[in-house]
């Protein structure tokens, strides 16, 4: 999902361009809130008013940012307003928040299509949000440079409100008058030291609707005829029903309606649980298709045998065959990875509602535009004709950005085949089992060292399945490269000194649904490479620190997190009896991380008693959003790292719930201690930079602690 | 025909004595704050407050609390202004903010019985509560300075 800054540079300045022209700074329409939204009545009382842009202004006062992004926990609710109100001068307590409909104006900075994801919503979108909110300021002062009879110059802006002299208007008051002006072709941005908002903590606009029940997900769409479908799916990916038999889901009182959609048996019913019982009731032979034998065991041994050989070409410099045969020590290593899947808090559903003419669509998604095709393709409208409601995501870390819009399509095919509109629901099993995992990978990796215990010969083998490869973005593999699966290694850092490297990449075709879990490839590059520098720094006999700081010496910004992280931890301090420390840094998404944990094994379980984060990612536009970030990946990162793990025994996917699906607790939390970096360099991601460290950090304290190496996660506890 | 009283409102539901109290909440009274997550009482999103206990509602049959007097997110107070939605908001806790409804009643409940929990008693009371954001730390130090709050 990482763009080239030069092809975003290049195509930012035409779509900043389109986004300007189309500022609205219109009235606020009374009602056309996100509650009322929910409802179709509602929601067409508002379409006339709908803005297609990024703010509107009410007579009250009331500034309403509108989200070409989706917030899914990550803070963009609040990151995005604040770029706009920082150029606006505007009030920030008046500040409303909204998900923008699915349209052009909301494309992604330089991509012809709307989502979210690739940590990029802050970072992509600096120029953009502010330049929307310079263009509304520049509008309201020309407005009231006009009604105080005043030169545009001589007016100031300050908190929602025009002065010139004595005189003083409020934007609700200018809203109208500025509505009929043109805006400017050009504005200039604020220099940074004279940011109000830009750097400061701010807590979270979306807060107090999360506190009483007010916020509405996906899952709370509900209006007067709505049914809710639970849908019966192959046991075996890509499997297809042979034949079913429906009598006794009929006969479950609430029930309205069995249908057969291309994913399944879809029990259509009145609520939830009559359509839950329902799908219980069904009776359905299945054609399991060609993976009814995978076996994920087995896929492992098919890994680690395709590594025997160097795949295709990701990174390749000097000749690493004959380094490795001249190194001084040679350290042979193989890592693996299991399946995950992504399991967010609110499991999948889909609202669909479909007319002659036009088709509504509710629903938590990262991927609009795709959606909003994929429902036109089905319903036979034209996109413009389907309207995307982004609720808010009850969690997404990638499974709510599929390429397929596979819980869309499904739901819209519910619909289509119930005829009525239905809410379909995915159940915490139909989840965990229904695929669009982070790929398995293994890593075997052979490395080199000089006399002095430098890397100097580099040799890495890859083996996973390929995201993009069999998705629509398949153009975005290059040579068979898919970036997402070398990411982290074809471009780490300690290669670039090493004069003879080779990484290369297996991508083995199966039929397991894969997809981009938060911090992609970096969910597996992360722990392999950062654990094999502290085995190298072992090798070497050096400390894991004083290790990396030469490898890095070159890399100030790896270099500043892991100082930092390192003093704050009180690295090479005395630990309590029992407890050792590790340590990681890893850079993804334009963001640096090092980490640095403590752990013990108690009652035979990892326990990890802290985490101590540092991040470098440029500007800090909200530091306190940044904060909760790295304390959320760093959770998501344990979880992976302490309990993570999908088997497929016969096609059949063995975990299905929390409970053999295991994501960390309140009893198993560390103490986390975030510092960021002061900076001025460019804004990177935060979203998913704080994943990618923390496995290697605790399997590395893990080896501090027991003198064994884990080259597997999930981690085990064996002292 | 059940009797529930939700919220101190006394309904009658036209539904089957097995169906989940969590779903007669939803999809019957209509208040969508109490979570489906799970649906086998392992994550807590459902947490809602039965005669003032805490309850996983994705799992217990309308027809075990017939009678019995159900408080959800909605009805912890008229305007979030009970100590634990207080202190949650002083202290930024929420991300997506999915589970934070069933964690804020697990709080509710805990403090309740317990109004001043020390960590052990916030992992006893909060570790059947998932939050896949990782919100752990903010719940732990939110539900001491709602402890703090609520002596006033």
């Amino acid at each position: 999902m990482k763009t080239a800054a030069g092809t975003s540079r290049r195509n930012f300045l035409k779509t900043t361009a389109l986004g300007a022209g189309g500022l609205v700074v219109a009235f606020f329409v009374p009602g056309a809130n996100r509650l009322a939204q929910a409802a179709p009545a509602a929601a067409d009382a508002a379409a006339p008013f709908a803005p297609n842009a990024f703010l509107r202004i009410a007579p009250d006062d009331t500034i309403t940012v509108l989200l070409a992004h989706s917030e899914m926990g990550q803070g963009i609710w609040t990151s995005l307003p604040l770029l706009l109100a920082e150029e606006l001068d505007a009030d920030w307590s008046r500040i409303r928040v909204e998900h923008a409909p699915a349209a052009p104006d909301y494309f992604a900075v330089g991509m012809p299509m709307q989502f979210t994801g690739g940590s990029m919503s802050t970072w992509t979108e600096f120029e953009r949000y502010r330049r929307a909110g310079a263009t509304a300021r520049a509008l309201l002062v020309q407005a009231a440079a006009r009604r105080f009879g005043v030169k545009a110059a001589d007016c100031r802006c300050e908190n929602g409100t025009v002065i010139a002299g004595d005189k003083r208007a409020r934007y609700g008051e200018l809203a109208a008058d500025a509505a009929k002006l043109t805006p400017p072709k050009t504005v200039t941005l604020k220099d940074a030291k004279d940011w109000n908002l830009i750097g400061k903590p701010h807590k979270r606009l979306d807060s107090p609707e999360k506190l009483d029940g007010r916020a509405k997900f996906g899952m709370d769409v509900q209006f007067e005829g709505l049914l809710t479908a639970v849908v019966a799916r192959a046991p075996v990916f890509g499997g297809t029903v042979a034949s079913f038999d429906a009598s006794a889901a009929r006969r479950v009182p609430g029930v309205r309606d069995v249908v057969q959609v291309p994913s399944g048996i879809a029990v259509v019913a009145d609520h939830f649980w009559a359509a839950k019982l329902g799908r219980d009731a069904l009776k359905i032979e299945w054609n399991l298709g060609p993976n009814a034998s995978l076996d994920s065991e087995r896929l492992h041994g098919d890994f680690l045998k395709t590594a025997t050989d160097a795949g295709l070409p990701a990174s390749v410099a000097g000749d690493a065959t004959a380094a490795l045969v001249k190194a001084a020590t040679r350290i042979e290593a193989d890592y693996a990875v299991p399946y995950l899947a992504h399991a967010p808090m609110e499991p999948l559903n889909c609202t669909v509602k479909i007319d002659k003419d036009h088709c509504e669509v509710w629903t938590g998604t990262q991927f609009q535009t795709m959606d909003q095709a994929a429902t036109a393709r089905i319903t036979g409208l034209k996109p413009e004709q389907v309207t995307i409601h982004t609720m808010f995501l009850g969690g997404g870390f990638g499974r709510r950005a599929t390429p397929t819009s596979d819980f869309v399509t499904e739901a819209v095919e519910v619909a289509k085949a119930a005829g009525k509109p239905v809410k379909t629901v995915w159940t915490r099993e139909d989840d965990i089992r229904g695929g669009y995992y982070r790929p398995a990978f293994v890593h075997r990796v052979a490395v080199g060292l000089d006399a002095a215990g430098k890397p100097v010969a580099w040799q890495h083998r890859i083996v996973g399945q390929s995201i993009l490869g069999n998705s629509p973005f398949k153009m975005m593999v290059r040579n068979g490269i898919d970036a997402t699966s070398v990411e982290g290694v074809a471009d780490s850092p300690y290669l670039k000194q090493i004069a003879d490297h080779h990484v290369s990449l297996h991508s083995p075709e199966l039929g397991i649904p894969v997809l981009w879990l938060r911090s992609v490839g970096h969910t597996h590059t992360g722990f392999v490479m950062e654990s094999l520098i502290d085995e190298l720094a072992k090798a070497a006999g050096q400390d894991p620190l004083a290790y990396r700081r030469t490898l890095l010496a070159e890399h100030k910004r790896h270099l500043g997190v892991l100082e930092l992280a390192a003093e704050r931890a009180g690295w090479g301090t005395p630990l309590p009896a029992g407890r050792a420390r590790g340590l990681a840094v890893h850079e993804s998404f334009g963001s640096f991380v090092a980490q640095v944990a403590d752990v013990s094994i108690d009652n035979d379980a990892i326990r990890v008693h802290n985490v101590v984060c540092a991040i470098d990612c440029g500007i800090a536009v909200n530091p306190a959003g940044i904060v909760a970030q790295m304390e959320s990946g760093i959770v998501f990162g344990l979880s992976a790292a302490l309990f993570g793990r999908l088997d497929i025994v016969n096609g059949r996917v063995q975990q299905s719930n929390y409970h053999d699906y295991r994501v960390l607790r309140m009893n198993q939390m560390p103490k986390i201690e975030v510092h960021i970096v002061p900076s001025t360099d460019k804004p990177g991601g935060v979203g998913e930079a704080g994943v990618p460290p923390v496995a290697a950090a605790v399997a590395n304290a893990l080896f501090a602690l027991t003198g064994k190496r884990q080259r597997e996660l999930p981690l085990r506890a064996t002292s | 025909m059940v009797s529930l009283t939700i919220n101190g409102k006394t309904q009658q539901f036209d539904v089957p004595d097995d169906m989940p109290l969590l779903w007669v909440i939803r999809d019957m009274a209509g208040l969508t704050g109490t979570k489906f997550g799970c649906g086998m009482a392992q994550c807590g999103a459902c947490t809602v407050h039965v005669d003032g206990a805490p309850l996983r509602a994705c799992v217990m049959p309308v027809s075990a609390v017939a009678g019995k007097s159900v408080t959800t997110i909605e009805g912890l107070s008229a305007d979030a202004s009970h100590p634990v939605q207080r202190a949650w908001a002083e202290l930024d806790v929420v991300q997506c903010g999915y589970c934070q409804s069933g964690q804020i009643m697990s709080a509710a409940a805990l403090l309740k019985a317990k109004p001043e929990p020390s960590d052990a008693d916030i992992d006893a009371a909060l570790s059947g509560n998932l939050c896949r954001c990782g919100t752990y730390q903010r719940i732990r130090a939110a539900v001491h300075r709602a402890a703090e709050l609520a002596k006033g």
